[in-house]
């Protein structure tokens, strides 16, 4: 049976919003490998601040859209139950582990970042999660898939950093890229499987391309470029990069699209028609 | 305990967009902007298509999304079910928006009238700034059911301490009451006709309810139509 009118595309999170779980996952994500990654004081200084820039212009993004914006701090006040609220605590706690961090250079300080970016990125995902009103971001698969994004992504960034900063491929980072892509095709496959039904034509549609990529550019690509740096160790720095590079696009164009182009609402509906005339 | 409901009878609810009317009156929302709208939808497959008029807006759930992910605690739950918003508070994030499985929240972020740029006289008189740039929805109108429970009005039978869209409503489709209250005007609909609340299966219990077909008595049948 049909039901009209037709579910829509909600306009209230725009590319603003998708910047944010963009650039916050990533950033995340990097954060983590620069916490860990055993380099000089300098480059590991530089990864750690590059990390917390990128979170920082997410949520700058973010706060461009809201309407009110000189009471941005009102986000702070839910923090019994809104994802929001605990997304804004963890990221004063990262920004202020994380500098603290990078300026005394220490490690145990950089453990605890990586912890707390992690943190940034689980609330993120619950940040969707409990939106209710948009089928593609209510399935609670989504929480993995956001999370081994950010993972997939921070890696594929660190990759490219390191390809930059002249440091040689780190095997931490191309062990944890080999297994963020493939976690991440594996969550994708089971969220498109489990969210499939309850999605419209439409955002499916959009979903289709950005998934395809997930496991073409986003694993396969990146897997094949491993194995091909793994063999050829002259091509191993410009190999690792590249992969970093394919990981890191397939990420961001999923997470554009899933929060632009596949956020239809679920529209109306009607279990029952009225009975007239009796 | 009260709970406030509304319930509308699709068997009776015509289209005519009274409601609406007098919500964008009452309440003074700019264009564009439908507390209270009435779609028009069209249901089954041929030959055997049904038109059907829905009343819909925010159904102040018992367990409201839009307040769970609320960072600003904006928006609330009185303890009569209604759910509020304080534009004092409100950062208009829009999550409550994307949150909302009912599309019953709205947000403007300039000024717009009717009739261009310049408000009309009632516009003007009703323009508040400070909804702008914030989440709004439908109140219930609980300022009105608040003034007329001051007064010892009944909320749902006197009109001046009911919601303006029942009121208005041509066809006695809409109905306000509480719940709670096994004698009130809501609770014997609901106990008289078969009834459901839609999206109900998201478990956010909803506050507004269909009526579609009188309640079965035993040893009858129920008469076509159906889905």
């Amino acid at each position: 049976m049909s039901y009209g009118p037709k579910p829509w595309i909600q306009l209230h999170w725009d590319v603003r919003a998708a910047l944010n779980f963009i650039l916050g996952g990533t950033g995340g994500g990097f954060i983590l490998f620069a916490a860990f990654v055993p380099a000089a004081p300098q480059p590991a200084r530089i990864a750690l601040l590059l990390g917390l820039a990128l979170v920082a212009t997410g949520l700058a993004s973010v706060w461009m859209e809201i309407g009110r914006k000189l009471r941005a701090v009102h986000v702070f006040f839910n923090p019994f139950t809104s994802w929001m609220t605990r997304e804004s605590f963890v990221a004063v706690l990262l920004f202020a582990s994380g500098l603290a961090a990078a300026w005394f250079a220490s490690a145990q300080l950089a453990a605890l970042t990586a912890v707390v970016a992690l943190a940034f990125v689980y609330c993120q995902a619950r940040i969707l999660r409990a939106s209710k009103g948009i089928p593609a971001w209510r399935e609670p698969t989504i929480s993995w898939l956001i999370f081994w994004t950010a993972i997939a992504e921070g890696a594929g960034l660190f990759l490219i950093f390191s390809a930059l900063a002249g440091m040689p491929v780190p095997t931490l980072v191309a062990g944890g890229l080999v297994l963020a892509v493939v976690a991440r095709a594996v969550a994708w496959s089971v969220y498109s499987r489990r969210v499939e039904a309850d999605l419209v034509p439409k955002a499916r549609a959009a979903f289709e391309p950005a998934g395809k990529q997930l496991y073409q550019l986003g694993a396969i690509v990146p897997l094949a470029l491993m194995l091909t740096g793994g063999a050829i160790e002259s091509l191993a720095t410009a190999a690792a990069a590249l992969a970093g590079i394919a990981a890191l696009g397939a990420g961001w164009r999923f997470k554009f699209v899933l929060v632009t182009r596949a956020a239809y609402n679920q529209g109306f509906a009607l279990p029952r028609v009225p009975v007239r005339g009796r | 305990m009260t709970r406030w409901v509304m319930i509308a009878d699709l068997r009776r609810c015509v289209g005519c967009q009274t409601c609406t009317a007098a919500c964008k009156h009452t309440n003074a929302t700019p264009p564009e902007v439908q507390w209270r709208r009435v779609l028009d939808m069209e249901v089954g497959e041929y030959p055997t298509v049904k038109r059907v008029f829905v009343p819909v807006g925010c159904v102040h759930c018992a367990d409201p999304p839009c307040m769970h992910v609320c960072p600003s605690t904006a928006t609330r739950q009185r303890a009569d079910g209604i759910v509020t918003i304080d534009y004092d508070l409100c950062i208009g994030c829009g999550y409550c928006a994307v949150a909302c499985p009912y599309q019953a929240r709205y947000k403007t972020d300039t000024a717009s009238f009717a009739y261009g740029d310049a408000p009309m006289e009632n516009e003007a008189a009703a323009f508040d700034p400070g909804r702008l740039g914030v989440a709004t929805k439908c109140t219930f109108c609980s300022d009105r059911v608040d003034a007329g429970l001051a007064k010892g009005l009944k909320p749902g039978v006197d009109p001046e301490a009911t919601p303006a869209c029942v009121n208005s409503c041509i066809a006695s489709a809409l109905h306000f009451g509480d719940k709670e209250d096994p004698e009130s005007n809501v609770s014997k609909l609901l106990k008289e006709n078969e009834h459901f609340r839609m999206h109900e299966e998201l478990g956010t219990d909803p506050g507004f309810y269909y009526l579609w077909d009188k309640t079965v008595k035993e040893g009858y049948e129920r008469g076509g139509g159906g889905t």
